[in-house]
Formats: C-alpha cells, sequence, structure tokens
C-alpha cells in the first residue's frame, strides 16, 4: 500500500478524498439541502449496504471464476450453471433436512463433484484449446439450464433463512433526526449482514491460505508457471483437481447464498455468469483481491445505478468495464 | 469447395472467370434459383430465407472468427442495431419514434451507424486476445442487450418496434414469399462472395497472418490492431445487412431478437457449420433453422415432451463442438482424409476428383 502511495501520489490522494467523502456522507446527519438534492439519507444507506452485501455475493461466484482461470487457464463459462445448480441443490437440502444451514455442505459438495467431473471429463482433454473449452462449456450450459428446468421447473425459488436470522436488526447508522432530537437509526435485514461477514471470512481465509500455506505456495507457482511446477515434482494434476473442486464449490454456495438474498430461478445462470465475467474483467483475471474489489465495484454500482438512474442501472455496470478495458486492460489488480 | 478448386484455378490461369466456377457452384446455384417452384411458402420464407439470414449474420463470426481469430459474440448485437436504426429512422407503429424517413437515406444510415458501432467495439475488444475478446463481446452483447429494453427514448424499451416493412421497390411487394426469398438468397450469395474473394485478397492474406502470428506481421510492417479493427468494421456491415433483412423477415425487432440467447444462437451455428470456409455458417444455419423448427414436431413423434427441443440442439452442439472443432466442415475433411488413406500402406494417395 505504502508502494502504491509513492508511485501514484495522484490517484492516492484521489481515493482518500472519495473515502472521505463517503465516511462523512455514511456518519453526519445530513443536511436538509443535500437531502433536496439527492434524497433521503436512508434510501443512499439501503443502497450502499445491499451494494456491498450483493458485492459479497459476486465476490464469491466470481473467485471460484478466476481461482480456476488463474491456475489453469480453464475458461468455465458452465460457471453460472453451476450457481443455479448448487441453489437448486441447496433449496431441496433445506427443505427435505429443515436446517438451513445443512444446505451450504450439500450445495458445496454436489457442485464440487460437478466440478471434479467437467475438469476430468471435459479440461483435461482439451488443455491449452481456448475456444474449444468455451464452446463445450457453452454447450454444457444449454443442457444444463434445460435439463434443470425440467428438473427443478421453472417457477422463482426462494430459500428461507431460519427464524434467527430472518427480520430486521437495528444498526448503529444515523439516518435522520426527527423533530424531537431522537435519531432515526437504520433497520437492516440480519440474513444479509450475517452472510456479508460470512463471504468476507471466506476471501480472508482464501487470501491466508495461498499466501501463507504449503498447496496455496503450490497453487502460486501453478498459476506463475505450471510447467516448472510440475517439473518440480508437485502432483500438479491433484491440485488442478483440488482447485476446480473448490472453485466449483464455491459457486454452489454462492447459488444458497443467492436463493437465500434473492432467488433463483431459470436465467440466473447467464446472469451471474455475466456478472463473474464483469468482476474479473474489472478486477484481474486470477487474483483475488481483484476479484473483491471487481465485486465490490460492480455491486455498488448495481444497486447505486438502479436507485439513483433506474433506467441506465445495466449500462452504468458496463461503463465501468468499458472503461478499466480502456485504461488498464489487464484489470485494475491484474498483472501486466 | 475451396479445396477442391484450387488445382482447377492453377491450371486454367488463362480462362475466363466463366470456366473457373467448381461445377458445385452450378449446381447448388440452379437448386437455390429454382427451389421456390418446388416447396410450399412456409419453407421459402420461415426455413430458406430465415437460414440466408442468420447465415448472413454467421458469416461475420466466421470472417472476424476464422480469419481473424477473434471470436465475437457481439455480432448479433451489430445485426439488432441495424434493425433498430431501420426502425427509428424510417416507418414503423411507433410513430412517436420512427422518423419516416425514405428508404435511400435509413438503410446507408442505418449500415454506417452499425459500421461505426462496430468499429468502436472492435476498437475496444482487439485490446484483448483469445478468451478475453469472447468474454468481452459477450459482456457488450448483453450490455446492448439490457439498454435496449430499458431504454424507452429510442429503443422503445421491452416492446421495440413492430410493422417494419421493406420497402416498396420497383412496384414490388418485398414481403412477398418470392420476392424476400429471392432478396435474402442475393444478399447471401454476394456474402459469400465477397467473404470468399476478401479472404484472398491482400487484405485478408494480411488478416490470416495477423491471427497465425501477430508478432512476426507486426514486424513485417503491418498493422496488426488496423487490420483487426477493419476486420470488425467489415464484419459489422455484414451483420448490419442480415440484421435489416430479419427484422424485415421478422417484421418487428425488440429486445428479445438481440439477447444474449441469440448471441449464443449465432456462435453455435457458425461453429456447428466450420469457422474455416464460408460456407460453413450458411450450412450451420440450415441445419439450425430446420431443428428449431422441426425438432420440437420431432420429439413429439418420438413420444417425449417437446419443450425439451433446446435440450436437442444443445446437445447436438456438445457433440460436434466435442468430436471436431471445426464443425461439419472439419468432420468432412476428416472423412475425406480418412477415405484417400491407403489401407495398406496408411499413406495418402493424394487428391482424388470427387
Amino acid at each position: 500500500m505504502r508502494r502504491f502511495a509513492n508511485t501514484h501520489p495522484i490517484w492516492t490522494g484521489i481515493i482518500a478524498i472519495i473515502v472521505v467523502i463517503l465516511l462523512w456522507l455514511i456518519f453526519a446527519i445530513w443536511p436538509p439541502g443535500l437531502v433536496d438534492v439527492i434524497g433521503r439519507k436512508k434510501v443512499f444507506l439501503s443502497a450502499l449496504f445491499n451494494g456491498i452485501t450483493l458485492g459479497g455475493l459476486y465476490f464469491l461466484v466470481a473467485s471460484g471464476f478466476t481461482l480456476i482461470f488463474g491456475l489453469m487457464r480453464n475458461v468455465n463459462l458452465a460457471h453460472g450453471t453451476l450457481y443455479l445448480l448448487g441453489g437448486y441443490v441447496g433449496f431441496h437440502a433445506a427443505n427435505i433436512t429443515g436446517y438451513w444451514l445443512l444446505a451450504f455442505p450439500v450445495a458445496f459438495v454436489v457442485v464440487g463433484v460437478c466440478g471434479v467431473l467437467l475438469q476430468v471429463l471435459v479440461f483435461r482433454r482439451m488443455e491449452g484449446e481456448d475456444l474449444r473449452q468455451t464452446l463445450v462449456t457453452i454447450g454444457i450450459s444449454i443442457v444444463m439450464a434445460d435439463l434443470m428446468l425440467w428438473g427443478f421447473g421453472g417457477d422463482f425459488v426462494n430459500i428461507s433463512p431460519p427464524s434467527w436470522l430472518s427480520g430486521p436488526v437495528e444498526t448503529f447508522f444515523v439516518t435522520a433526526q426527527k423533530r424531537s432530537g431522537d435519531l432515526v437509526y437504520l433497520k437492516y435485514p440480519i440474513v444479509r449482514i450475517v452472510i456479508f461477514v460470512a463471504a468476507v471470512v471466506l476471501g480472508v481465509g482464501m487470501w491466508l491460505a495461498l499466501n501463507k500455506t504449503r498447496i496455496g505456495m503450490m497453487i502460486r507457482a501453478g498459476v506463475d508457471d505450471r510447467d516448472m511446477l510440475s517439473a518440480t515434482g508437485a502432483r500438479i494434476q491433484i491440485v488442478f483437481v483440488g482447485v476446480f473442486a473448490f472453485g466449483a464449490g464455491l459457486a454452489g454456495i454462492a447459488g444458497v447464498v443467492g436463493g437465500t438474498f434473492q432467488s433463483i430461478a431459470p436465467g440466473e445462470d447467464i446472469r451471474f455468469l455475466l456478472a463473474s465475467l464483469v468482476v474479473v474483467i474489472v478486477g484481474g483475471m486470477g487474483s483475488i483481491p481483484g476479484a473483491a474489489l471487481g465485486a465490490l465495484l460492480i455491486g455498488l454500482a448495481e444497486q447505486f445505478g438502479s436507485v439513483y438512474f433506474p433506467t441506465y442501472a445495466v449500462v452504468l455496470t458496463f461503463l465501468i468495464m468499458v472503461l478499466v478495458l480502456a485504461f488498464r486492460p489487464q484489470g485494475l489488480m491484474g498483472q501486466s | 469447395m475451396a479445396e477442391t478448386s484450387s488445382p482447377s484455378v492453377l491450371r486454367a490461369e488463362t480462362n475466363s472467370w466463366f470456366d473457373r466456377v467448381p461445377p458445385a457452384y452450378w449446381v447448388l446455384g440452379v437448386v437455390l434459383l429454382v427451389i421456390p417452384a418446388f416447396v410450399s411458402d412456409f419453407v421459402m420464407g420461415e426455413i430458406m430465407a430465415r437460414a440466408f439470414i442468420m447465415g448472413i449474420i454467421a458469416l461475420s463470426l466466421m470472417l472476424l472468427g476464422g480469419y481473424g481469430g477473434m471470436v465475437s459474440l457481439a455480432q448479433m448485437a451489430f445485426a439488432g442495431f441495424a434493425g433498430y436504426m431501420i426502425a427509428v429512422f424510417g416507418t414503423s407503429a411507433i410513430t412517436d419514434i420512427s422518423q419516416g424517413w425514405p428508404w435511400w437515406i435509413v438503410i446507408p444510415l442505418a449500415l454506417i451507424l452499425t459500421i461505426i458501432l462496430s468499429t468502436a467495439v472492435g476498437w475496444l475488444a482487439v485490446r484483448t486476445e483469445g478468451i478475453y475478446t469472447i468474454m468481452i463481446t459477450l459482456a457488450i452483447a448483453a450490455a446492448f442487450f439490457y439498454f435496449t429494453r430499458q431504454n424507452y427514448d429510442i429503443f422503445n424499451g421491452f416492446q421495440g418496434f413492430n410493422s417494419v416493412l421493406p420497402p416498396q421497390l420497383f412496384g414490388v411487394d418485398w414481403r412477398g414469399s418470392y420476392a424476400f426469398y429471392y432478396l435474402t438468397l442475393f444478399w447471401a450469395i454476394l456474402g459469400y462472395a465477397v467473404v470468399l474473394y476478401i479472404s484472398r485478397a491482400p487484405f485478408g492474406l494480411a488478416l490470416q497472418g495477423v491471427r497465425d502470428n501477430p508478432r512476426r506481421m507486426s514486424a513485417l510492417g503491418y498493422n496488426v490492431t488496423a487490420h483487426r479493427v477493419a476486420a470488425y468494421a467489415f464484419a459489422g456491415l455484414i451483420a448490419g445487412i442480415g440484421g435489416i433483412l430479419l427484422t424485415w423477415q421478422l417484421s418487428q425487432i425488440s429486445p428479445g431478437t438481440v439477447g444474449i440467447g441469440a448471441a449464443i444462437d449465432v456462435l453455435v451455428i457458425a461453429v456447428v457449420g466450420g469457422l474455416r470456409h464460408p460456407i460453413g455458417p450458411f450450412i450451420g444455419a440450415f441445419i439450425f433453422v430446420v431443428l428449431e423448427t422441426f425438432a420440437k414436431d420431432f420429439l413429439v413423434t418420438l413420444g417425449l415432451s417437446g419443450d425439451r427441443f433446446q435440450l436437442v440442439i444443445g446437445l447436438g452442439f456438445l457433440i460436434i463442438v466435442f468430436f471436431s472443432p471445426d464443425g461439419l466442415l472439419g468432420l468432412w475433411d476428416k472423412f475425406r482424409a480418412a477415405r484417400n488413406r491407403d489401407p495398406l500402406t496408411g499413406q495418402d494417395r493424394g487428391e482424388r476428383e470427387l
């Protein structure tokens, strides 16, 4: 961080100013003039929090995608399908067993096994053939989308969180001040907070595992130079299968989270595939911190866009992507 | 076809172009010209004309992917953009937005705007390579789809435009099944011939050089980026023509026409046919349209539910790309190579007249 500040003093200044403005917007009680210009603070705060939590969900989906791409150069355009499958599996697991928490391991394992199958049956056979991998995974996602429509139906499916997680909780963020002088605090759904915290914990855990453990060292070495790693005697195929299973499993977990946050329906696979594409393009291919930053940016852009300029919310997301591509084609955190 | 024709081209260098056209073209041409006399209006309009139109749009992808090595999923967006421009500047049922200008302004204007759009997208996309190009063009196609769906000032949002009809020209009703069939046939043949010509012209050869080894081409003094962007611009023109025809055929344009599914359909068509020769997209389009039209009935006759036709198309696509990355043309080449191999020595017996 200090190196960044030394090499890019102007950018550091701009980022610092934005952070200060944001902090003021979050914690201050807005003067009436500001409310007249951009609306009530409650709307702003909810958009902010929704954006951050949506970013957490995007991070869960995109981190698996970027991990798989970074290590194996495998382009898995069936990643959205894995997300949707995870959602359906989690929904049925939660319904049958009655435990919401049980949906997570079940979805992780089932979708992880699917990922292993994909790696062994598809990607290992066409290593290094980018276009063919893309086409085959597109084919798989078309077929799977129709099979899931057949098996699970076309209705919206919502995974309901358990009672101890439902309902809003009062946070310490002030939204307004009443005439009597009482402060009004923001109420926010507790399940979203819990899930966001879990995403952060998972992200930090992944970062620690990648940077502090032996397996993480092997994965990073594989990202940099696959051939040298296998020449040193590492069982690279096992690492590949493991990372693929983990990345796919993350998509499965994200499916359960998405089903709790919002809902699961046919077509969501494409939406989340696109979201993870945009996130990794913005953040930088193969970089976990990049995925986190990209997910946060895209989540915020989507939510603020839909609140403040509803007509062009989606276009805002793509505008960010275009700007990043035009000025930093390797992504914000990508290596050139 | 090109492969069989090349020796004869060498032999008959001095002959007129008339003699150099391979016989297969004559047969195909005559069949396509007289087919309307034998088939119903439905087959002509819904299958043949649609196959030509989808073939033209997929042809633009073939030009980019086959000769340029850039697989773009935004071709359907370019086609849809041209269709929208026709509706916006020409006539449609949405009189609040449609300007109602005459066709000789509207059509060139729509195509020029499409070329500008595709050049801009190309300029953005060529900053990336290989798989990144696919992802970025997919994202752009998705952005265009959502934009048309949410913008009501120009694109009329979810509903789009209806009653977008071809102009009444030379006293011919171009909506009529015969006229429209020949119109699409004309543009399909023209597009095919131009792409084939380009592939052998200096620009096309340089483009193929850029595909195979950009660094070497750059060292030889070719401007790699300019060639790629120019390929996007030209592919945008082809896609735009296809898009205008598509809009006329459906007599409407809406976000559903340019959705992500449609973008992927174009890729499926081009890849199933084969990306190495301009005939590929048309073969792929014909198979796709026939499947699209009859897969439902076929499934019902087998006693299965007709809703699963997407599954049939997806499985067919999956099988073809899994076994032959070059599509049906690749399978055909493999088959020919196998037939030419001598069973005793296992060596190639050389080219035979087929």
